[in-house]
């Protein structure tokens, strides 16, 4: 969407935004997949969210495409398109798919009026033949005749919508041809809709990606040096594990599917015992059920990566759709005082590098980590340049065979002992949830307690994080700090309040725990005021960070629960408020 | 445990001492022997081990006292066979009864507030067992050469008979609420 | 750190490359009631890794709660203590993570039937290649003498004043019906048998299942009659999973020895032999 509201006058980036909507059997899914393909070849960025009602097939679905000639992790503030197939319940996305009266519906001549809903945003609307288009050349699909609208809307080239449908194309010749030829009359067709905002002339650019956040995972997982997963399905990590299947068996590793979380937990933490880092992937419930598994490799000191692809909650909530709200939970939803690792993706693309660090952490500290996805994240698809490979590979401190005096849990400076690997002689030990003595001897006593409780804290604490902390960027009095999918149309947001003359500052937080109050001090250096913007109802990271950090000013939030993502628009709004309420310098005043 | 099993007197030996194949040769007999011994030795280092484990430092050092009279006799069958190390236990059913040797004091049988005179009734019953299982083979061998190292090993057992019976005439009889615990058992994990 | 117990008899002094049961053994000492069955169990064990010869670091002990789950530690193996029910899923872990290691899962009745019964029935059915030893005493004795799923309906205990009312579980016919390969009943009263039963377990490829009965002296002292009632089963083991159930069903629940030994492929542990490099795995997502 290229207006932007009234309060946010800066343009946003060139490009649009459209959505495809209809109920099952319409491929509205396919046609966006092979939109946001031909853009990616086309040499534009974007993503595609999927959104869909509940039904596991045949109900209303859409595909969010968002286009632009500028990388683009997040959704706009609306659409400059809906094309409709049919619908059949397709008000229900009113919210998720805004208009305004600059928008365009194009809806499917055949199949009634569109919703008021729809209509009430003032936005024109054209009704275009596209099931008789179809019709007329046999073995063609309407949603190609969409694609091909859709695909002249934004300003694609032919050669790239062909591209796409060739790469995907499984069936036999003669179809290829009509499905193209399909395509071709849509793109006729849309030349009789009027302008809408499209794409510049773009040049096809090599080492692009189209990748999910649930791919960036897995792959950064493996990146890291992930060689065995254990898990259980559950929306919206699913995808994550059905990625890795094949790809980690290609790497020499194995995925099992376990008969439930429990089991999933136990044996990741069996298989890292055992020397082989490991990982699993799961969502809110699936999380609540692994706790116990996470605190015994916290006790036993046993590197895991968990990976909670975060949905509505609280209990099954809103499976398909996005929240900030297992934050609380994975930070402090540990019985017991455990310390464990919290990293969250800022991107899709950070979910590779996020991962792959999460992987180092877990070796390097012999701690679980709980890697914070979304919905959002995970389920989308984005056109990325490449994501440049860290390096970063996990490494564990392994004992040497025989080791003389070995002590599995030796209360060390850094606090992070040498483990004994299985096969290797003279390091034997037993991995316990007890508590226990430096050799891993069960022991109630207060002192062993304090030692290893002292341990286990200090590792995590004492160790460098180095820059990957965070990504901070600008300056300014106020800052804004977020984590995951929310920075995404943050930094959207701030480069257009910026343009304005407001000056932010952003601290996108990737290490959510252990806290590093020093680290967010040097940061916030200079700052007077702090807003906290995320995705929940309970306003969740705001109250950990005015726990755990010393934040200046009067600490804001703002946050709202999903399943509706992030808008720029509100976000500017709410960034532009916060500004204008930073006090004249009272307290400088006090200090000179 | 049958009536006629509880009136037989040490030495007097019955069927029910012995069961299957009768060893046909000295070092046949004697690798029985010896694991005879090993069996009771292992036996007596798991129970005083249990019960260091739980505080009863009396039985427990009895136990490991019995541990190294056992594992003593042992040596003694090695050094008269000339092993430097206990031959592998023969394979196929043992010669006496039941599932353990009989020297072995069965675990069940303990507890952790016993006292000596109980720890000691144990072992005299084991011993017995030994005496008459040892009696049965030389009975039943018709190897003169077995025969007679089955006597001489039964005279050993009655040596450690007459030993353990002697000090448990030294020590007293429980009362009967020996086995009381005021507390009740603990919770752990 | 498990070190090895000091030699304390002459069945140590043997030669360096023989390893006796002792060797298995660690300088931890059990916390097991005197009287117990499971010190016989851990011997047992011990005995079987001997007559295998195996290398005690290329073992792991895994095990969950419970009094027979302390096990891992009494070894001087590499052991796994981990959290109560689990013990399947994370030997099922290290099995698949180093199918070179030898693993034995081992526990009591509440924690493989009750709390980890969903994940016996599934190792079961997935036939990893490990050995499962279930300590079978019909009690929680860890907190204090609860009923479990092999106890008795009518057995009265603070919990359940005048019993449960509920069946017994029976962990031979679930085990059958949810594909172990290897199924057996010992007796912890009878080490050496046990030994060769585990040593056989062991040594049959794919999810090994091993009850043994082990008598809990201070919650269940009538399981000391045990002994008596036990005897040898009487007839040999079959590979018909069927017959196996139907025999296991009708008998009086003490038939010892090894009653199903099958014939079903294990969970292909192997791994790729040609794996490609990481960044192969990159071409899929060029836009």
């Amino acid at each position: 969407m290229t207006t932007g509201s009234m309060d946010n006058p800066a343009p946003a980036r060139a490009g649009l935004s459209i959505a495809l909507a209809g109920s099952g059997g319409s491929g509205v899914m396919t046609a966006g997949t092979l939109l946001l393909a031909a853009a990616a070849k086309a040499g534009a960025y974007g993503l595609m969210v999927r959104t869909s009602g509940p039904q596991i097939r045949g109900g209303e679905a859409a595909a969010l495409v968002r286009l632009s000639a500028t990388p683009a992790e997040s959704l706009d503030d609306g659409f400059d398109v809906l094309l409709a197939l049919d619908w059949q319940n397709v008000q229900r996305f009113a919210d998720e798919i805004p208009l305004s009266a600059a928008s365009l519906i194009v809806g499917e001549a055949a199949e009634g009026e569109v919703p008021a809903a729809f209509l009430a945003t003032g936005a024109r609307h054209v009704a275009l033949p596209m099931k008789a288009t179809a019709k007329g050349i046999a073995g063609s699909w309407t949603n190609m005749v969409a694609l091909g609208v859709a695909g002249a809307l934004a300003g694609l080239p032919r050669e790239a919508l062909a591209a796409a449908l060739r790469e995907s194309w499984k069936r036999d010749e003669k179809s290829y041809e009509a499905n193209l030829a399909a395509i071709d009359a849509g793109m006729a067709a849309a030349g009789k809709l009027g302008a809408v905002p499209s794409l510049p002339a773009l040049e096809p650019k090599a080492g692009r990606w189209l990748i999910s956040g649930n791919e960036a995972a897995g792959f950064g997982a493996i990146r890291g040096g992930v060689r065995f997963v254990a898990a259980y399905p559950i929306t919206p990590a699913t995808e994550l594990l059905e990625w890795m299947a094949p790809a980690l068996a290609k790497v020499g590793g194995t995925l099992l599917q376990a008969e439930d979380e429990l089991a999933s937990i136990n044996m990741i933490v069996g298989a890292s015992y055992a020397g082989v880092p490991s990982l699993t992937a799961t969502a809110g419930p699936g999380l609540a059920l692994m706790t116990e598994g996470i605190g015994l490799a916290v006790s036993a000191e046993v590197p895991v990566v968990v990976v909670d692809v975060m949905r509505g909650g609280p209990s099954t909530g809103i499976p398909a759709k996005s929240e900030q709200s297992d934050l609380s939970f994975a930070v402090s939803g540990l019985h017991g005082d455990a310390p464990r690792v919290v990293v969250a993706p800022t991107s899709i693309t950070d979910c590779v590098a996020a991962t792959q660090w999460s992987v180092h952490l877990a070796e390097a500290l012999q701690s679980p980590v709980i890697v914070l996805s979304d919905q959002f994240m995970g389920q989308s698809r984005a056109i990325v340049d490449r994501p440049a490979d860290s390096g970063v590979v996990g490494r564990r401190l392994v004992a040497e065979p025989n080791a003389p005096d070995f002590k599995r849990y030796r209360d060390t400076p850094s606090g992070i002992s040498p483990m004994g690997i299985p096969g290797v002689p003279g390091t034997a030990y037993t991995a316990d949830g007890l508590e226990k003595n430096e050799l891993g001897t069960p022991s109630s006593g207060a002192r062993d307690h304090r030692v290893q409780l002292d341990k286990r804290a200090r590792k995590l604490a004492k160790f460098d994080y180095g820059a990957a902390w965070a990504d901070v960027d600008g300056e300014g009095e106020l800052a804004v700090i977020a984590f995951g999918s929310s920075v995404g149309p943050l930094r959207e947001a701030i480069a257009r309040v910026r343009a304005s003359g407001v000056k932010v500052k952003l601290v996108a937080m990737r290490l959510l725990a252990p806290a590093l109050p020093e680290k967010l001090d040097e940061a916030l250096e200079g700052v007077r005021q702090v807003l906290v913007v995320e995705q929940n109802h309970g306003a969740q990271f705001y109250r950990y960070l005015r726990a755990w950090f010393d934040l200046p000013g009067r600490p804001e939030s703002f946050h709202r629960p999903g399943p509706l993502p992030f808008r720029p628009a509100e976000l500017a709004e709410a960034i532009v408020a916060a500004a204008g309420r930073i006090s004249q310098p009272r307290h400088e005043a006090i200090a000179s | 445990m049958s009536a006629e099993r509880e009136k037989a007197q040490a030495g007097a030996a019955v069927a029910e001492d012995r069961t299957g194949a009768v060893p046909q040769s000295i070092p046949a007999l004697m690798a029985w022997a010896l694991w005879l011994e090993l069996d009771a030795a292992e036996r007596y280092r798991e129970l005083a081990d249990a019960m260091e484990m739980h505080n009863n430092r009396e039985v427990g050092a009895l136990f490991r006292k019995m541990e190294t009279i056992e594992g003593k006799h042992a040596e003694s069958i090695m050094h008269s066979m000339e092993w430097t190390s206990p031959p592998p236990r023969p394979r196929g059913e043992a010669p006496w009864p039941g599932f353990e040797a009989p020297e072995n004091v069965a675990h069940e049988d303990v507890h952790y507030l016993m006292q000596p005179w109980h720890a000691l009734t144990l072992a005299l019953k084991g011993e017995e067992r030994a005496v008459r299982f040892f009696t049965a083979l030389a009975n039943e061998s018709t190897v003169p050469a077995v025969q007679a190292a089955a006597r001489e090993m039964a005279a050993e057992e009655q040596e450690h008979v007459d030993l353990v019976r002697a000090w448990l005439a030294r020590v007293p009889p429980p009362d009967e609420r020996w086995r009381d615990d005021p507390d009740p058992p603990r919770y752990l994990d | 750190m498990n070190d090895t117990a000091t030699p304390a008899s002459v069945a140590e002094t043997g030669r360096p490359a023989v390893r006796t049961p002792a060797n298995y053994k660690s300088a931890t000492k059990p916390i097991w009631c005197p009287g117990c069955g499971d010190y016989s169990v851990l011997s047992s064990i011990t005995k079987a890794f001997s007559m295998l010869a195996l290398a005690p670091e290329e073992v792991v002990v895994v095990s969950g709660i419970g009094c027979s789950s302390r096990i891992p530690a009494y070894t001087s193996c590499y052991g796994f203590h981990g959290v109560h029910g689990r013990a399947l899923a994370a030997g099922t872990g290290v099995k698949l993570a180093r199918p070179e290691l030898t693993v034995l899962v081992a526990g009591g009745d509440g924690d493989g039937y009750s709390i980890g019964g969903n994940h016996f029935l599934h190792a079961c059915r997935r036939n990893v290649d490990l050995t499962y030893v279930v300590m079978d005493n019909h009690v929680y004795g860890m907190t204090k003498g609860q009923p479990s799923p092999t106890t008795e309906p009518d057995w009265d205990s603070k919990l359940a004043p005048g019993g449960t009312g509920v069946r017994a579980f029976h962990p031979l016919v679930i085990a059958l019906a949810s594909g172990a390969n290897f199924v057996a009943r010992a007796f912890s009263g009878d080490p050496n048998g046990t030994a060769d039963i585990l040593a056989q377990a062991i040594r049959h490829p794919g999810f090994s299942f091993v009850e043994i009965l082990s008598p809990c002296v201070t919650f269940r002292p009538e399981q000391r009659t045990w002994k008596e009632n036990v005897h040898p089963a009487p007839v040999a083991e079959t590979d018909d999973p069927a017959r196996a159930a139907r025999r296991v069903m009708t008998d009086d629940g003490f038939n010892m020895g090894v009653l199903y030994a099958g014939r079903r492929k294990p969970y292909p542990l192997g791994r790729r032999a040609d794996p490609v490099g990481v960044a192969e795995l990159e071409a899929e997502f060029a836009a």
